[in-house]
């Protein structure tokens, strides 16, 4: 069952108010990790927020995750507080990954976040076991697996799209196409740059969505979905751009301004923004009281991360390999009263 | 006002070149602008500023090469609309003759003209000095190991092992050798302290020469090694025996002949109780350190009738009778003439007291027994001059001379401990 | 019937008697790989499996190594036991980037939230004339990687006692095969079960020298043992069992006793668990050791196909005893 996305004021304005999460989420991430606060590799996705949030609608709190290095936006959306996400960000205690994966690896049990994956195309086989994992456990669930253009040239995408087809997996793929896999662009390195061609090769309904036009997103997402859950693996190549360098490495050098200037008319918030406007969906004063909550929102992460916690180095080697949760005060009084009770059993 | 600093473009970045500035003094700036070009030395990248303002100063000529953090310009924002506070300097530092501002751009070279200078030469480095082990001889680990533990001079051994090492079994061969010399009956002994502790095999018979040869090999490989190894220091003090002598004299007349003391058994009871207070005098340094012994076990030098030296325990000699003490003496001094030691009595002692009184000199300087600390000596008693209460006379004195090891206690230690048996022979009563 | 009974099986028999108990025990346990279906297994392990599981559970893979090991790491974090075969650890390599940058990190990176229950089980080892692409042993490689745990069953009791408790275990754990033992035959109680995967194990005491073996080279050892004996000279043989995490403990405490050591390993010397071995032993027992630990290992080239090379190639139990008579000094 398809179901059309509403264009009323509650949910276009959601749909703005999450994007609008990212983009300033992310700015602020420039300017932390210019002063140093943020380290390592850092992959924006400015530019590109309407795929995220457009495909997670199609989403459910039963389904799971899988997600690239570029993964700020999906983590937020998908409901991974931005404190957890900052504080992860700054190598912090209470980051999503208690600071052990920083800004590429970001991890959420409790959302069913698999992870942002740092190696191209290395999320695709995971996703293909999560899905596996549910289909054997009855269970009718999506796993959406989001991976840029650059991994359809690696061998884990090919070997992936035929086994979820072959074995009718339950996963949505999600192909971020934005043009450049880092700095070569898609038709230098790809005989066949129809993506959606080549993935419909494996037996799977594929096609091309605009990745700039959140309600386009969502309305594709919707759709796959259902044929997911019916039990069919899915195919969406979603055309974006990234506004930003690949990380604050790049000096961006093989592309032109001229084209960046281009794709940026079609900023998707913007967009949304337009067509609410001149729907009268969206006041200024909406986009104030918006705009204000978003950047509370962040300076409370900011705040929370500054105010977390560094590991202490004694626990280094820890989480190499798994160990129970310690249990909490509730669980330990609960499992207190099992034993009470075995013991009168017994 | 704000600063613009030398962004972090990478967490290996330490210091960038500003290539180009994109602004000027007076340029209005909103957040997100592109402001200058700075070379990461990996790249070129456009930097953007944080904030909405007014470029203010350009600090940074291009082609400089600074630190990260360092500010570039700065910026008025709206926080600095208001009149500037009364006093405060004006905000054009640097509009220096050189240098004036909105010129300096006059670097000549867009590529770092400004890289600092070559770090003058480290000074020179003294390298630790190892001393060359000239005789470097092929000994397993756990064969030096042994060695140390049972006394063994290595340069004494052949060894079995690859490329012809001195192997464990080379080296508990050799100690088991010259356990069967020293003792020839005993079920296991040695000439150290710590003896072996495997009984070795039926000892072939020894012609007595050839056995009074080994024993010198081992003292002077043991002794040897003491000197070597052992940092000694030398104290000595002369006791009057006067008091101690009478009251043995008196004790004696009450005994049997068989039951009599004689003076050794004071000396060594006195001794024994200056250990029992003195622990650093009583123990072993093993492996870099000192590790204090349990019990006191006097070790008795005792001289072989066919030449060499033994030196038996006297166990927990700090809890026996003077009685007790004779009696063991007694019965030490003629096991081991007869080879009847046991093997705890040849690895226990703790400390080794001779006493070469009988033999005529006035006093000896010892040489310790490895692993242990400290040996006392005691020379003749004798009558010698002696000044008290303003008044010389002669009186019965012994020298009491203690070898220590320096690692283990230094000259206070030592003075206090001869003291000590000097106060315990002056109350023989108290023995 | 009486719980000691025993019964006579092969190496095969018993692993493939420890996938079918499995199997039956917990539903979430699945087997998964190249060949393993239909085909029975290419060494035979899984045979008859398909028929009295079907293939939702004895699951026929593509030759897709990256992407059937990385659904065996999905499915274990999406809730299921999966046991994944990969043909021979040469082909492993295919999927290297699944086993070490997810398996073996995921726990980590996600600050351990996530446990992955996974077993790899593949052959390894040389011995076949089957050539440079089928032959190699990599554990070593692997046992480099902290996230993992690896196992090399060389007894029938571990073949069939090992799966059980890596099933349990909530990390990857690698369960390496080695080909030549697949035939293998002898007896094991018919109740046998599952055994610990921490410790190395005493396969025949001794006083002079400790042989340290594993996997294929257990058996080298045991031969070299006998040899020796006949000259007087006692080797202890020491199984290490599990390749990662060492036990340590096990190898120091025995060349502690005996104060030597040869390590008898089929991986290249250069970088190999020998070597590794060997460090540990100078770390923690350079004291107790009468003479240079000695390592008997495959020579380092590929490996070549014809019979002699092979087997020059490969660590005999003559070159056992020759270094165990080196460094003993029985060499005359």
């Amino acid at each position: 069952m398809t179901v059309a996305p509403r264009l009323d004021r509650d949910h276009g304005q959601h749909l703005l108010h999450q994007m609008l999460r990212v983009r300033r989420f992310e700015e602020k991430c420039v300017e932390l990790y210019s002063a140093a606060k943020i380290r390592g590799f850092m992959h924006l996705y400015i530019g590109e927020e309407a795929v995220a949030v457009g495909i997670m609608e199609a989403l459910e709190p039963k389904d799971a995750i899988v997600a690239t290095y570029r993964e700020h936006g999906h983590a937020l959306v998908r409901g991974v507080s931005a404190d957890a996400v900052m504080a992860e960000m700054y190598g912090k205690v209470e980051g999503c990954s208690r600071g052990r994966g920083g800004s590429m690896h970001l991890f959420d049990a409790a959302t069913r976040f698999y992870g942002g994956n740092a190696i191209v195309g290395g999320g695709l086989p995971l996703a293909v076991g999560l899905a596996l994992a549910d289909k054997l456990q009855g269970r009718e669930c999506v796993t959406a697996c989001f991976f840029g253009d650059g991994a359809v040239a690696e061998g884990e995408f090919h070997e992936s799209m035929n086994l979820a087809a072959l074995w009718r997996l339950p996963v949505l793929f999600c192909c971020e196409n934005n043009l450049y896999a880092m700095g070569t662009a898609i038709e230098r390195y790809e005989s066949e740059t129809d993506l959606a061609l080549k993935a419909a090769s494996y037996e799977m309904p594929a096609w091309t969505v605009d990745g700039m036009d959140v309600m386009a997103v969502e309305g594709a997402a919707r759709k796959a979905a259902a044929e997911v859950r019916g039990g069919m693996p899915c195919f969406l190549e979603l055309r974006t751009y990234r506004f930003r360098a690949h990380s604050m490495y790049d000096p961006d050098l093989y592309r032109s301004k001229e084209e960046i200037e281009r794709w940026k008319q079609h900023d998707p918030i913007a967009a949304l923004t337009a067509q609410l406007q001149e729907a009268g969906l969206l006041s200024a004063g909406d986009i104030e009281e918006l705009e204000r909550s978003v950047a509370e929102e962040v300076e409370a992460a900011i705040a929370f991360a500054e105010a977390g916690t560094l590991e202490p180095v004694e626990d280094l080697e820890r989480f190499v390999y798994w160990e129970p949760p310690l249990p909490t005060p509730a669980e330990e009084v609960a499992a207190g009263g099992d034993s009470t009770d075995e013991s009168a059993t017994a | 006002m704000a600063d613009f600093l030398m962004p972090s473009l990478g967490a290996d970045m330490e210091f960038g070149t500003l290539l180009e500035w994109r602004v000027e003094p007076g340029d209005a700036v909103n957040r997100g602008d592109i402001v200058a070009v700075v070379d990461t030395s990996k790249a070129e990248i456009e930097v953007e500023i944080f904030e909405n303002g007014v470029i203010d100063e350009l600090r940074v000529p291009e082609g400089t090469r600074v630190p990260v953090g360092t500010v570039l310009a700065t910026l008025r924002t709206g926080a600095d609309d208001g009149p500037a506070p009364p006093g405060a300097p004006a905000m054009t530092v640097a509009t220096t003759p050189d240098a004036p501002t909105g010129t300096v751009a006059t670097a000549p070279s867009p590529k770092p003209a400004a890289m600092p200078p070559p770090p003058p030469p480290p000074p020179p480095v003294t390298l630790p000095q190892f001393a060359s082990e000239e005789h470097r001889l092929r000994v397993s680990p756990v064969a030096r190991r042994a060695a140390e533990q049972l006394g063994v001079d290595l340069t004494a051994v052949a060894g079995s092992g690859p490329d012809g090492a001195i192997t464990k079994g080379d080296v508990e061969r050799a100690a088991a050798a010259i356990a069967r010399t020293i003792a020839p009956a005993a079920a296991a002994a040695g000439p150290a302290p710590t003896a072996a502790q495997a009984p070795p095999p039926t000892p072939p018979p020894a012609a007595p020469e050839e056995r009074a040869g080994a024993m010198r090999l081992a003292i002077g490989a043991l002794m040897a090694r003491s000197k070597r190894e052992i940092p000694h220091y030398y104290l000595q003090t002369q006791i009057d025996m006067s008091s101690a002598l009478a009251w043995l004299e008196e004790e004696n007349l009450r005994r049997s002949v068989s039951d009599r003391l004689l003076p050794a058994a004071l000396l060594l009871s006195a001794v024994a109780g200056a250990v029992a207070a003195t622990p650093a005098m009583n123990g072993f340094w093993v492996d870099g350190a000192f590790h204090p012994a349990d019990g006191v076990h006097l070790g008795v030098a005792i001289s072989l009738r066919g030449g060499g030296l033994i030196a038996p325990a006297l166990h927990d000699a700090d809890h026996k009778s003077l009685d007790e003490l004779m009696a063991g003496l007694r019965d030490l001094v003629m096991r081991a003439r007869t080879g009847r030691l046991r093997g705890s009595e040849m690895s226990d002692p703790t400390i080794t007291v001779t006493n070469l009184g009988e033999r005529g000199v006035d006093l000896v300087h010892g040489v310790i027994y490895p692993p242990q600390v400290a040996l006392v000596g005691f020379g003749g008693i004798g009558e010698r001059p002696w000044a008290a209460d303003g008044m010389i006379g002669a009186r019965p004195v012994v020298i009491a001379t203690l070898a220590a090891d320096h690692r283990a206690s230094d000259g206070l230690a030592g003075s206090r401990f001869l003291t000590l048996i000097d106060h315990r022979l002056r109350k023989p009563e108290e023995l | 019937m009486s719980a000691s009974a025993m019964v006579t099986v092969t190496y095969r028999e018993a692993i493939r008697a420890a996938i079918r108990e499995a199997l039956v025990a917990d539903e979430r346990v699945f087997l998964m790989g190249e060949d393993v279906g239909a085909y029975g297994g290419c060494f035979g392990v899984s045979k008859g499996l398909l028929d009295e599981f079907g293939p939702e559970r004895i699951r026929d893979a593509p030759l897709s190594e990256s992407a059937f090991v990385g659904a065996g790491i999905g499915a274990a974090m999406g809730g299921m036991r999966p046991i994944v075969e990969v043909m021979t650890v040469n082909f492993c390599l295919l999927a290297l980037d699944q086993i070490i940058d997810n398996a073996a990190t995921i726990t980590h990176m996600s600050g351990g939230q996530f446990a992955i229950p996974l077993v790899i089980r593949m052959t390894t080892g040389a011995g076949r004339q089957v050539a440079a692409q089928h032959s190699h042993s990599l554990e070593g490689w692997l046992a480099h990687i902290p996230g993992l745990k690896l196992l090399a069953p060389a007894t029938l009791k571990d073949a069939r006692g090992m799966l059980a408790p890596a099933l349990a275990d909530p990390n990857p754990v690698l369960i390496f095969e080695h080909g030549s033992l697949y035939n293998m035959e002898g007896e094991l109680p018919a109740d046998a079960g599952g055994c610990d995967i921490e410790r190395a194990a005493i396969r025949r005491p001794g006083t002079h020298v400790t042989l340290v073996a594993y996997g294929g080279t257990l058996a080298t050892a045991l031969v070299a043992a006998e040899e020796l004996a006949a000259d007087g000279i006692e080797a202890e043989v020491l199984d290490l069992r599990v390749l990662r995490p060492l036990d340590d403990s096990a190898v120091i405490e025995s060349v502690t006793r005996t104060h030597r050591a040869v390590i008898v390993d089929e991986g290249w010397r250069s970088g190999s668990l020998a070597a590794e071995v060997s460090a540990r032993i100078m770390e923690q027992a350079f004291y107790e050791l009468d003479a240079p630990v000695a390592r008997v290992c495959s020579a380092e080239v590929p490996m070549p196909y014809p019979h002699h090379l092979e087997q020059a190639a490969l660590p005999q139990a003559g070159t056992v005893v020759a270094e165990v008579r080196r460094m003993t000094g029985a060499d005359g």
